[in-house]
């Protein structure tokens, strides 16, 4: 029981960061029906930043710069490419953000080479001992600041302006478009939001406490399992993405513990498809209908 | 994914034209057929001028060709994103090492088929595969399935891992038998010379992939021209009009997933006829991992999605580039080194596809095929204006 409350929290710390890899994938999704194929590269990048800087910025000062590098990065993907190609649909436009994350990340692994660095962090990395429980503070760091961030994120999505635009916008394109709300805006802006919540994540990614190796082409594929989260919660719904993100967290958790680390990837993807096959649009996702 | 926005593409392909009179064939439809004929004789010839090496990179590109047509029909001509074409090519390859494997070896299982035999069992597995996954396919559209199909290749890793018994392991590994066909072995053996030039291990399997090739590359035309393709095509547009026309939506997806699949199985065993050595390497960035997928989006992209030529064009470039930069850095004696943070043949060109991923959906979605069209159209159409003046 106690090694199962252990995997439990476990399995929430990591969730709460694929929960916001997965919230980047959603809100771009929500705003432009693209699916954003660079999103590993978008996390490698920040990542980089924060280790070639971390000597002369100190910790806080190469987190901030990784993080908003990162939304910067993102940022510019949408306006110099994307928005660049208006009569591209958003199945091209995807196909668009491969190119992109071949091109970076076969880039930063380049720089990277063998040496695996981990980000550092800014909180003692001894692990606390509850009961008979082991917390990794990582984990806990990351499960507040995950917390804090979705709900500022939910408020704001709630109640500013950029959240009903972009809700309107995701309910009617051309409706939102008549009552004057500019389209490219909001895009970028998601582009933006995906982008720095990226660079959040890889702080908690490349660190000894969660993937036990640093930066690497493994943090990329780390946030390739943030996919299978969007997707479990449906990629339309911001709601959703908190769901998937804690399921495959903990499905990860478990799996390692109880089959194998080698089955783990795998278990991950084996629920996302149990769960697509009994809703292929995912849990939270809008179902498409079709009117003849 | 909206149904609408897909539409677009289907100015990709050119729609299936009517069958022309022979009469009514302009000059550029004979233009084509003689640049085809061209082309493969150069294919036939080059065995007897090109080093071994050099036809070892041009084998991939055909390899990749394969692979590459398979997928076109599937992602291109009926619009279903498949990022699992790595788990097929694995299933073939394993298929056709553990068919023609001597029976009696100790760690491994083998049937001992006759290995033209194990060829056709291999792609036929595969098939079957492809057909059992369909029911998934069936449901799901757009990004929903291209991402259930990459769990196939994690799933397909996974499993490549701890059946030892049929991959070898993913340290050891285990050799493919040598291909043969009606007792002619595909490899050194026996003597045979063609203009003085010896036919080895290297031309004759160089003569087997273009035969391969060929074929693949025929079906998939007819398939695409015909009643197939347009069943395709209808169900790419729009799944309740192609219904609505009387087209079984669900048999059709099933169908085209299948297809798909058998090329991809045919990749598979000659990919492992190529490396020769099966090995379902651990990471996602070996041989059948999820960077394999990309890479054969990659050449359906570059090439122009749901072309058939194009599928040539793109497997040229993303298979072909590593290759061919590998040979020139070492013939040129320029060196990219191997170190840390080494500009390599094979980052180099993974930044070539990259960029012309971009461009090709920036500025010519139909790929380079829709340039080659362009230019040919043009060629054909001053050659009928002179014509008429004249």
């Amino acid at each position: 029981m106690e090694t199962f409350v252990q995997l439990f929290v476990n399995g929430l710390g990591k969730g709460a960061v694929f929960a916001l890899l997965a919230l980047g994938f959603v809100v771009i999704f929500k705003a432009t029906e693209v699916v954003n194929f660079a999103h590993g590269s978008l996390v490698l990048f920040g990542g980089y930043l924060v280790v070639v800087t971390r000597e002369t910025l100190g910790w806080a000062g190469a987190a901030i710069l990784g993080i908003v590098s990162a939304g910067l990065l993102a940022l510019a993907i949408e306006r110099l490419l994307l928005s660049r190609s208006k009569l591209a649909d958003p199945f091209s436009l995807a196909l668009l953000t491969i190119g992109v994350d071949v091109i970076v990340t076969e880039e930063l692994v380049r720089r990277l080479g063998v040496s695996l660095p981990f980000v550092g962090d800014a909180w003692d990395a001894q692990p606390i001992q509850l009961g008979g429980i082991t917390l990794f503070r990582t984990h806990l760091v990351a499960l507040l600041v995950a917390t804090v961030l979705i709900t500022a994120f939910f408020l704001a999505f709630r109640y500013s302006n950029w959240g009903i635009a972009m809700r309107a916008q995701a309910e009617n394109k051309e409706a939102a478009a008549l009552v004057g709300i500019r389209s490219s805006g909001v895009t970028a802006t998601a582009w933006l939001v995906a982008g720095l919540l990226a660079g959040v994540a890889v702080l908690f990614i490349a660190t000894q406490d969660f993937s036990g190796a640093g930066l690497s082409r493994g943090t990329h594929s780390i946030a390739l399992a943030a996919f299978p989260a969007a997707i479990i919660g449906g990629l339309d719904s911001t709601a959703g993405a908190i769901v998937g993100g804690i399921t495959v967290g903990l499905v990860d958790a478990l799996s390692t513990h109880y089959i194998s680390f080698a089955f783990a990837k795998s278990a991950v993807f084996l629920v996302m498809l149990v769960v697509l096959v009994a809703r292929p649009s995912g849990l939270f996702g809008t179902r498409e209908s079709t009117r003849v | 994914m909206s149904e609408a926005s897909v539409t677009d593409r289907s100015t990709v392909e050119e729609p299936a034209r009517a069958p022309v009179p022979a009469s009514r064939r302009d000059i550029g439809w004979w233009a084509r057929k003689a640049m085809w004929l061209a082309l493969l004789i150069v294919l036939l010839a080059l065995p007897l001028y090109l080093e071994a090496q050099w036809l070892k990179a041009g084998q991939y590109v055909m390899v990749g060709a394969v692979g590459a047509i398979g997928l076109t029909l599937l992602t291109g001509q009926a619009g279903q994103l498949s990022l699992g074409h790595a788990f097929f090519l694995l299933v073939g390859a394993t298929s056709y090492t553990v068919l023609s494997a001597p029976t009696d070896e100790e760690r491994v299982i083998g049937f001992g088929i006759d290995p033209a035999l194990s060829l056709v069992g291999a792609v036929l597995i595969t098939a079957v595969l492809g057909l059992a996954f369909a029911p998934v396919a069936a449901r799901l559209r757009g990004i929903y399935l291209g991402v259930a199909s990459l769990s196939l290749v994690f799933l397909g890793l996974y499993f490549g891992q701890a059946a030892e018994e049929l991959t070898g392991g993913t340290s050891t590994g285990r050799s493919p038998a040598t291909f043969e066909l009606f007792g002619f072995p595909f490899s050194n053996e026996g003597d045979l010379e063609i203009l003085n030039v010896p036919i080895r291990q290297t031309e004759r399997v160089w003569y087997l992939f273009l035969a391969l090739l060929v074929i693949a590359f025929l079906l998939a035309r007819g398939a695409v021209k015909g009643r197939i393709g347009r069943s395709w095509r209808a169900v790419r547009d729009n799944e309740a009009s192609a219904a609505v026309m009387g087209v079984g939506v669900g048999r059709t997806k099933a169908g085209v997933f299948a297809v798909s699949s058998a090329y991809a199985g045919l990749a598979g065993v000659m990919t492992v006829l190529w490396f020769d050595i099966l090995k379902p390497d651990e990471s996602e960035f070996g041989t059948y991992g999820i960077n394999v997928s990309i890479a054969y989006l990659a050449m359906i992209i570059i090439g122009g999605l749901g072309s058939v030529p194009g599928a040539l064009v793109g497997a040229f470039i993303v298979n072909g580039l590593p290759q061919a930069l590998a040979l020139y850095s070492t013939q040129a004696g320029w060196s990219t080194g191997t170190g840390e943070g080494a500009f390599t043949p094979i980052l180099i060109s993974s930044f070539v596809y990259g960029a012309a991923i971009i461009l090709v959906v920036l500025f010519e979605p139909g790929g380079l095929a829709a340039i080659g069209r362009r230019i040919a159209g043009r060629l054909s159409g001053t050659q009928r204006g002179k014509e008429t003046t004249q």
